[in-house]
């Protein structure tokens, strides 16, 4: 429904604005040349993806995925205290945070339902609980280690490295994280 | 930075390794996992298309300008590019709408273009927001969801202040 009100009110403004303008000429151009640069867009990302994501089952497969959740295990421990007295939260949870640093979204997303379904489940109330909170805003500040689909898109515009924006990714990450946590501290006392 | 050059190739390997001390059959597990980027690919294609067309209508009328002339003051004065606001309007709404935004401005501005920069790493470094607080509360049953919207959108907004900031520090 969201997106039908965005893409409904995308099209609507440009109708309007072109009418009010005298711009309505450029319109049917602009159509047929959205739609090519998204094919045009989709077929250079494509191997990139593809690489990625042949990368992302290596990961998998060597258990790199379970060696880095014990890493972050003492590190997630004092962010979630009352979480890291329960072992099955505790393997949600840093399962959660390893797929996220990973890029690996649709593995993130189930795992983070789960420790949350079962924070809840702990505290017996219907409000989220701090923890809760702090581990959505966790997941809504995207902390990745390689932002493969960004990567891509450069790739497939023509960057010669891609990958050169790692470090500003990083610290802008870091920063927002820490950001959302310090607010989550200061909101927990009267929301 | 001439280190980020080996990064990629160094990653393959260790998690080739990785997986070859396991036993794993690298190879395979690599064509296996790239059959799921394909799958990605044509998953996101229709969404590019249809955004992408009505980016293009909004871009030819002259609305996109126009919004970005409005809010230029205010994007300047926090150090953001004006020409990113549009980036920052449909992040926390719509994954695939930003990515499509963020292809555009790389696309018209160059990819190594600071906006081109700050675009992706505003893409890089941020979640759509409010998708995410919707699917986690609904899958847990939570019906008050307390400070977590606005923790949330606090780490946006510092997101993509420090997108711009450091983008600019890029080599």
């Amino acid at each position: 429904m969201a997106m039908t009100i965005i893409w409904m009110g995308m099209v609507a403004a440009a109708m309007i604005y072109a009418a009010l303008h005298g711009t309505g000429a450029a319109l049917s151009g602009a159509v047929a040349a959205g739609a090519k640069q998204a094919v045009e867009l989709s077929l250079t990302m494509a191997g990139s993806l593809c690489l990625w994501s042949g990368f992302a089952a290596l990961l998998r497969a060597g258990g790199l995925q379970r060696r880095l959740a014990a890493l972050l295990s003492p590190l997630l421990g004092r962010i979630y205290p009352t979480a890291a007295r329960d072992p099955e939260t505790m393997e949600s949870l840093c399962g959660n945070a390893t797929a996220n640093l990973l890029g690996l979204g649709n593995a993130a997303t189930p795992l983070g339902i789960a420790a949350v379904r079962r924070m809840q489940a702990l505290s017996g109330g219907r409000a989220a609980t701090d923890e809760a909170c702090r581990l959505i805003v966790m997941n809504t500040a995207s902390i990745q280690l390689l932002p493969t689909t960004v990567a891509a898109l450069r790739a497939g515009l023509g960057s010669a490295s891609p990958f050169a924006i790692l470090p500003a990714v990083w610290a802008t990450s870091l920063l927002s994280v820490s950001a959302g946590l310090l607010a989550a501290r200061v909101l927990q006392k009267w929301l | 930075m001439a280190l980020t050059n080996y990064l990629v190739p160094a990653l393959l390997l260790l998690a080739a390794a990785s997986a070859l001390r396991k036993r794993a059959d690298v190879y395979g597990t690599l064509i296996e996992g790239g059959r799921e980027g394909l799958k990605l690919t044509a998953a996101i294609l229709p969404s590019l298309v249809m955004l992408l067309t009505a980016l293009a209508l909004l871009r030819e009328s002259g609305a996109l300008d126009a919004l970005t002339r409005l809010l230029a003051p205010a994007a300047k004065a926090v150090g953001i590019p004006p020409e990113t606001v549009p980036l920052l309007l449909v992040r926390p709404f719509s994954g695939s709408a930003a990515l499509a935004v963020g292809a555009e401005l790389m696309a018209v501005h160059g990819p190594e273009s600071l906006i081109g920069r700050t675009a992706a790493v505003m893409l890089g470094s941020t979640e759509t927001t409010f998708y995410t607080v919707s699917v986690y509360f609904s899958a847990a049953g939570i019906r008050k969801s307390r400070f977590a919207v606005p923790a949330a959108l606090t780490a946006d907004a510092a997101g993509f202040l420090a997108a711009a900031f450091f983008a600019r520090l890029l080599p």
